[in-house]
């Protein structure tokens, strides 16, 4: 199967939904899929932004507990396990992954790798430049402590994945 | 001695009846889980080795990765502390709190930190400090003791954690659902981490060269225990280090599916702390990142007895353990009573008496580790290759020799002088020399058999070596396998192509002599010269009971009896799966690698031996119903030690051959496992992991079938548990008596 295949059958597979997009359509798939109030922090893509999008950047400590909906990248995804790869930032990336119920995550379709191989590759090549901080998240957050499955913990109850095809 | 024995059966009835369901449900889905999510990972074997490559690895350059660690630690901005045990961990982290006037401490699980007590010391310093997994919430809440390693709270059903919220709390509305209990302490404890001055986090491993810290979760409560407040501290044993980055790799592919079966939980967090993150001031209304809020950290590295276990030859391996609880899941004990039976101070189930003697103490240790038989199903399912029974035994050694001189050293005829202490508890010395009393048993039979039935006799029994009355004790034969096979008048084949000797075990030459007839038959049958010489006994049963001076005796006999037919070129077959496994496994540890490599290799479980015979060209139609046409049904169950051996399916595939329709068993272990079933204070629970077994072979498809098992314990536990006579398989395809 084609990586990016196995990615989307992965992330199903944990519980995250997926809407395909392009550069073009970007702008009108992120604002058709978050939910209102949404925070977020900069896309580090190229001709990818979330200016134009209803997401509020830079959020204040207030917005960021009010949000329904976080919006951030992923640098990575991993088709084997259906994981993104979300690297922590100064103006707190982390944060907007965190917080909100829904977690809406951008990913490129380049940067979908077929697993933790090359996953950990990337990583300790970025680590090495200078990268603090990721995490390898996948799918929503999840507990069993009170006695069952349950979704949506501290983090977020709902992940959904934007998958920007290559132009 | 018997009143402590009452005592312990006692605390086992009470946790079998109040906690035994919601951890056999909890450890047994794990468990699954764990069979189902590795058999999905292509290259479970490599990664298992890598990972313990790394972890050799590591713990032998520690001092120079700890160097290394607090190097790339501090250039990245934080604090290194080596503490050298829990008091001065404690004093340091204490410190760090005041200095930052934490009034809340919030955390997410740590079991390094039950270790220390760390909640305790804080605490007591004025700090509030709230758990922020769910499941140590509900022990912080229930004030109780994590009873397992993960999963700190498996012993709490859903109804349970409600009556106690409800209680607890005062809530407006009765909590009820898993669903409602979540969005509860979600709410409840996000008020903590918005006022949190201080996060506290363990790690599962830490990289010396970039100074990660990889912490495993599925809450996201770690990550906002990091994220949120402006000082974090990490308190992590020093065996947690590996060299680097890229080392995480394998153990983030084996963690979560060896834990609970998950391929992957739904966070790894990769931390270099301090984080990058800007820190959230919730009574703040300036946007987060504008935030000039400088982050500080602190590495607390925990020592409290690792350094010692390092340079201990058998408690090292220890030290490899990544905690995923995989050994505890899988153990048949540990699924039935759970952690609070398994308990030391802190580590419960598996690998903990490792742990807890090395970071407690022996008496910590000695409480529950009779609870691991040696039944070695956790042995392939540790993902770092950790021989974890043998970790066991050492400890019950070490234990046996810390004992004070016992008073009960003659009180039974029989038992010979062994090679260990005189304070050793009597029951241990009794089932460690089972093989005197079965030399003798045989040459009073039947009288001895009568003795041993007769009520007082009984009484006596349980009383003084408490062996329970409930169990039917075995039947000694008059006349030995060794002594019939040298009575018997069959000419010896003259031009054979195999030549084996059949290993009388004990059971087999003394109790269950009928199987090896039939593998002496089966084997003649099948071409092969078969010698039945008197041969020691394998020492399996004093290495259960932690006597391994005694078990080492043996294994050199058993060495020196075999010496002459290995050179000659013989094979030995055994017949009872736990002495094979001793030849394969713990003689490792109990001969020279010579001595060993020579019996282990030429050494066969019998059906693996005939499955040879039958590959090899042996004629198959000289074995008994061959050629019967009608399919019998059987329902068989493999022996525990026979399975980590990989061995199970020889015996599967010959009787297949034959013609028979197999069912097997999966349960991990029968429950009786040697002696331990016989000892009074293990009775019930003996029957209870027994139960799982019997319902399997109790289903309608397996009912009516005939109930086959290849080792002595199982059959006599089957035997208790079922109305059918269960029989050795090797009875089902022995030839037809001429
Ligand atoms: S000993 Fe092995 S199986 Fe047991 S917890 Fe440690 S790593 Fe896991």
């Amino acid at each position: 199967m084609a990586t990016l295949e196995t990615f989307e059958t992965n992330l199903e597979a944990v519980r995250t939904r997926i809407t395909r997009t392009n550069t073009a359509g970007f702008t009108d798939t992120i604002a058709a899929v978050i939910d209102d109030p949404a925070v977020g922090v900069e896309l580090p893509f190229e001709d990818l932004s979330l200016a134009e999008t209803g997401v509020v950047c830079n959020p204040t400590p207030t917005q960021l507990r009010e949000a329904a909906c976080g919006v951030t990248a992923a640098t990575l995804g991993v088709a084997d396990y259906g994981s993104v790869i979300l690297e922590s930032t100064p103006d707190g990336a982390e944060l907007s992954a965190l917080f909100p119920e829904t977690h809406v995550i951008v990913i490129r379709e380049s940067d979908v790798v077929p697993d933790m191989t090359a996953a950990f590759e990337t990583m300790g090549e970025r680590f090495r430049e200078g990268r603090n901080d990721a995490v390898i998240a996948t799918g929503p957050s999840a507990t069993a402590d009170m006695g069952e499955l349950v979704h949506g913990v501290h983090g977020p109850r709902e992940t959904h994945a934007i998958i920007v095809e290559d132009d | 001695m018997a009143a402590d024995r009452a005592q312990k059966a006692e605390r086992i009835r009470h946790l079998l009846a109040t906690e035994g369901a919601s951890v056999e449900e909890n450890a047994r889905g794990f468990n699954d889980g764990r069979y189902e999510s590795v058999a999905r990972l292509e290259e479970y074997e490599d990664y298992k080795d890598r990972a313990r490559a790394i972890k050799e690895d590591a713990i032998e350059h520690l001092p120079d990765l700890i160097e290394q660690v607090r190097e790339t630690v501090e250039a990245n901005g934080g604090t290194v502390y080596l503490a050298e045990d829990a008091a001065d961990a404690n004093r340091y982290v204490r410190e760090v709190a005041s200095d930052t006037e934490a009034d809340t401490v919030v955390k997410s699980k740590s079991m390094t930190t039950e270790e220390i007590e760390l909640n305790e010391a804080l605490e007591a310093e004025g700090s509030e400090v709230w758990e922020t997994d769910l499941g140590e919430f509900v022990l912080q809440v229930a004030e109780e003791a994590p009873s397992h390693l993960v999963a700190p709270a498996i012993h709490r059903s859903c109804e349970d954690i409600a009556h106690l919220f409800n209680e607890h709390f005062d809530t407006d509305e009765d909590l009820e659902t898993a669903q409602e209990l979540t969005d509860f302490a979600r709410e409840y404890l996000g008020d903590q981490i918005r006022e949190a001055d201080l996060g506290i986090t363990g790690a599962n491993f830490v990289t010396a060269d970039t100074g990660t810290m990889a912490l495993v979760t599925s809450e996201g409560n770690a990550r906002k225990t990091v994220a949120v407040p402006d000082t974090h501290v990490a308190v992590a044993g020093v065996e947690k280090i590996i060299p680097t980055f890229e080392d995480l790799q394998p153990f983030v592919e084996l963690i979560g599916r060896s834990g609970t079966g998950q391929d992957i939980t739904s966070y790894v967090s990769l931390f270099s702390p301090p984080v990058s993150t800007p820190p959230v001031d919730f009574e703040s209304d300036e946007p987060i990142a504008d935030d000039p809020d400088d982050r500080e950290f602190h590495l607390v590295l925990l020592d409290n007895g690792r350094m010692d276990m390092r340079e201990d030859d058998q408690l090292r391996e220890t030290l490899y353990c990544i905690r995923c609880s995989a050994c505890a899941n899988s153990c048949a004990n540990f699924q039935s009573v759970g952690g609070h039976a398994f308990g030391g101070e802190t580590y419960t189930g598996g690998i903990a008496t490792g742990w807890e003697a090395g970071v407690h103490g022996q008496d910590s240790a000695a409480e529950f580790n009779d609870l691991c038989t040696g039944c070695s199903r956790c042995v392939n399912q540790c993902p770092v290759n950790i021989d974890i029974p043998w970790i066991n035994t050492v400890v019950r050694d070490r234990i046996n020799h810390s004992g004070e001189d016992g008073q009960f050293d003659f009180l039974v005829e029989g038992l010979t002088p062994d090679a260990e202490p005189a304070g050793l508890d009597l029951q241990k010395r009794f089932f460690g020399n089972f093989s005197t009393l079965a030399k003798l048993g045989s040459a009073t039979a039947p009288l001895s058999n009568w003795g041993a039935d007769l009520s007082p006799s009984r009484w006596l029994m349980e009383r003084v070596l408490g062996i329970d009355r409930r169990r039917e004790l075995p039947r000694f034969e008059r006349e030995t396998f060794v002594e019939w096979f040298r009575n018997r008048d069959v000419p010896r084949s003259v031009d054979a192509d195999y030549h084996a000797v059949v290993y009388p075990d004990l059971y087999t030459n003394h109790v269950r002599t009928e199987r090896g007839k039939a593998a002496v038959r089966t084997l003649e049958a099948l071409g092969v010269a078969v010698e039945v010489p008197d041969v020691a006994s394998s020492g399996r049963a004093p290495l259960s009971q932690g006597m391994v001076d005694t078990a080492a005796g043996h294994a050199d006999e058993v060495a020196a009896d075999l010496e002459s037919y290995l050179e000659a070129g013989y094979d030995v077959v055994v017949i009872e799966p736990s002495d094979h496994a001793m030849f394969q496994r713990e003689y490792e540890k109990l001969l020279s690698e010579e001595q060993h490599e020579s019996l282990a290799d030429r050494s066969y479980e019998v059906f693996e031996y005939i499955y040879g015979l039958l590959e090899n060209g042996a004629d198959i139609s000289e074995l008994r119903n061959a050629d019967r046409g009608a399919t019998e049904e059987i329902a068989y169950h493999s022996h525990c030690q026979q399975r980590t051996l990989g061995l199970e399916s020889y015996t599967t595939a010959v009787l297949e051959d034959l013609e028979y329709d197999v069912l097997t068993s999966d349960v991990e272990c029968c429950g009786m496992a040697g002696s331990f079933g016989y000892k009074s204070e293990y009775y019930e629970l003996s029957m209870d992991v027994g139960s799982r077994l019997g319902e399997q072979f109790e289903t309608p498809e397996a009912a009516d079938r005939t109930v086959v098992a290849s080792g002595t314990s199982c059959l006599e536990q089957l035997d208790s548990l079922l109305t059918r006579q269960p029989r050795h398989p090797i009875t089902l395809i022995e030839p037809p008596k001429s």
